[in-house]
């Protein structure tokens, strides 16, 4: 039986459909549930309940959602580009799902342990901009169209900050492969020595997957819904789920950044006991609930102030921790070993 | 000296930590929300809902078809027709209330001189059809005899005030 997973191609396709399910499985309720704590976040902070009636303490209401979403029904709007317009929610989802490919949960347990690991998520954290584009153009609608472009300059303003923080990680670590980049914190997590490149990235990645106080691709008071005005039931209901896994997948990628992926904090006896993707988990909502905490506190930055803050500061600062870390490991010959 | 405070304030994020302290209090302060269908806010004595027609506890009739409600209803939502009972005395043959005319001004209820006609503490009474909002003299003294309760108590609590 092992043989056969193992030794054949169509074992291989079975055995990597069966980790691909196991994986999108847990994912997909997660963001159901995220949608349940962000509501349950921002009723507790706004001194409301929160969704508390269907099933105990509320839990079974994304299922309720999602049960609605289904039964609406889709309207494509007569001005569309229909292929487009279907077409651009499926690519929202899609790469929202498929950088999760690289994410080890714990040592080795990634379904494609590639050595560019960090470079395919980057990309497709980037491609992920072109499901928003699409939409944006294919909705033949001023709102949407101008959501689209406000997204599109946020985003690559942002993916510029974020890369250096990136590199500045990927000097400490010598290696692009993310399995690699949690094996090199075993002594101390990355974000105690960077921890203002911490700072920048976590932030950065708010305004990567269009959260609040960056949301102004979404932008409420302005232009409605954004980019996704137009959308209903299905549709619209991808888009949200996509939201919401980016939004899990640059925790997961914060998390093997900087708080040091699936291994334990001191690595010593008790925290030892909770195997390694419980403690990926836990700093995975961690880093979810600061995202949450952070859209219940702060209103919505002006548009030039978040140009600003992209170019103006992020860039600079993490350009400059970028020279300082490479000077530092020079300087003090801590320059990891290439292996290979 | 007041640039490198400035800088140094807003590089170290004090005011957004500070937000984040607030709100995080929050969170963890009692809620407003009350349960409602099964927890209701209180309700004070004067509340204006639903209209009663009372009764005395002998269970005869108060309203005495005097008109003084139909007349000073600023919505004209009252009608009365009346005649004389069997016994000689005055009595409605017929009391309607129009509830999609009422404006809830309890006009009705200072107008009238037996304490008969009285706004209630209910206010869940939506109906599914406008028909059913066109209150009779059945409907309203059956109001009367399911609140009698609370009505009395509430008209206690106010007399002094009147």
């Amino acid at each position: 039986m092992a043989d056969f997973f193992l030794h054949t191609i169509a074992g291989q396709i079975i055995l990597t459909f069966l980790e691909a399910l196991a994986l999108i499985v847990p994912l997909l309720i997660a963001v159901a549930y995220l949608t349940y704590a962000e509501r349950k976040v921002l009723a507790a902070v706004q001194l409301r309940k929160g969704p508390n009636v269907v099933g105990p303490f509320g839990l079974l209401q994304p299922f309720a959602d999602a049960l609605k979403m289904i039964f609406k029904e889709t309207i494509i709007p007569a001005g569309a580009n229909r292929l487009l317009f279907i077409l651009a929610p499926m690519i929202t989802f899609g790469l929202a799902i498929l950088a999760w490919a690289v994410i080890p949960v714990n040592d080795g347990w990634a379904i494609a342990d590639i050595n560019v690991g960090i470079l395919y998520l980057f990309a497709i954290s980037s491609l992920g901009v072109y499901g928003i584009i699409i939409a944006g153009w294919a909705s033949n609608s001023k709102y949407a169209f101008l959501g689209a472009l406000r997204s599109a300059a946020q985003m690559v303003s942002y993916e510029v900050s974020m890369g250096f923080v990136m590199v500045s990680v990927l000097l400490c670590v010598g290696s692009l492969n993310l399995n690699d980049i949690v094996l090199a914190q075993r002594h101390v997590w990355f974000f105690i020595p960077l921890f203002p490149m911490f700072i920048v990235f976590f932030i950065s990645t708010l305004a990567e997957t269009n959260r609040s106080p960056f949301d102004l691709p979404e932008g409420e008071s302005e232009i409605v819904a954004g980019f996704f005005v137009e959308y209903s039931a299905m549709a619209f209901a991808l888009f949200y789920l996509g939201e919401y896994a980016n939004m899990i997948l640059m925790s997961a990628l914060t998390t093997i950044l900087f708080l040091g992926g699936w291994l334990a904090p001191f690595g010593v006896q008790p925290f030892t006991w909770l195997p390694g993707p419980i403690w990926f988990i836990l700093k995975l909502c961690f880093c979810l609930i600061i995202f949450l905490w952070i859209r219940a506190t702060f209103p919505r930055y002006r548009y030039d102030q978040l140009m600003r803050l992209g170019w103006k500061v992020f860039l600079p600062a993490s350009l400059g921790w970028l020279v300082l870390t490479a000077g530092v490991l020079l300087a003090t010959g801590w320059v990891p070993h290439v292996s290979s | 000296m007041a640039f490198l405070d400035r800088t140094a304030r807003s590089l170290l994020l004090g005011e957004l930590v500070a937000g984040l302290g607030l709100t995080l209090r929050y969170f963890f302060r009692p809620k407003a929300t009350i349960n409602y269908p099964y927890e209701k806010g209180p309700i004070s004595p004067r509340f204006k809902g639903e209209h009663a027609l009372r009764r005395y506890p002998s269970g005869e009739e108060r309203c005495i078809a005097c008109k003084l409600c139909e007349a000073i209803c600023p919505a004209q939502a009252i009608t009365i027709e009346a005649e004389p009972r069997a016994d000689g005395s005055r009595r409605t043959t017929r009391y309607d209330i129009d509830m999609t005319k009422c404006i809830y001004c309890d006009l009705c209820e200072e107008a009238c001189p037996v304490d008969a006609i009285v706004q209630g503490p209910n206010f869940e009474f939506a109906t599914e059809t406008r028909e059913e909002l066109m209150y009779d003299k059945a409907k309203l003294l059956s109001n009367g005899d399911r609140w009698e309760t609370e009505i009395a108590r509430r008209l206690e609590l106010d007399a002094p005030y009147r």
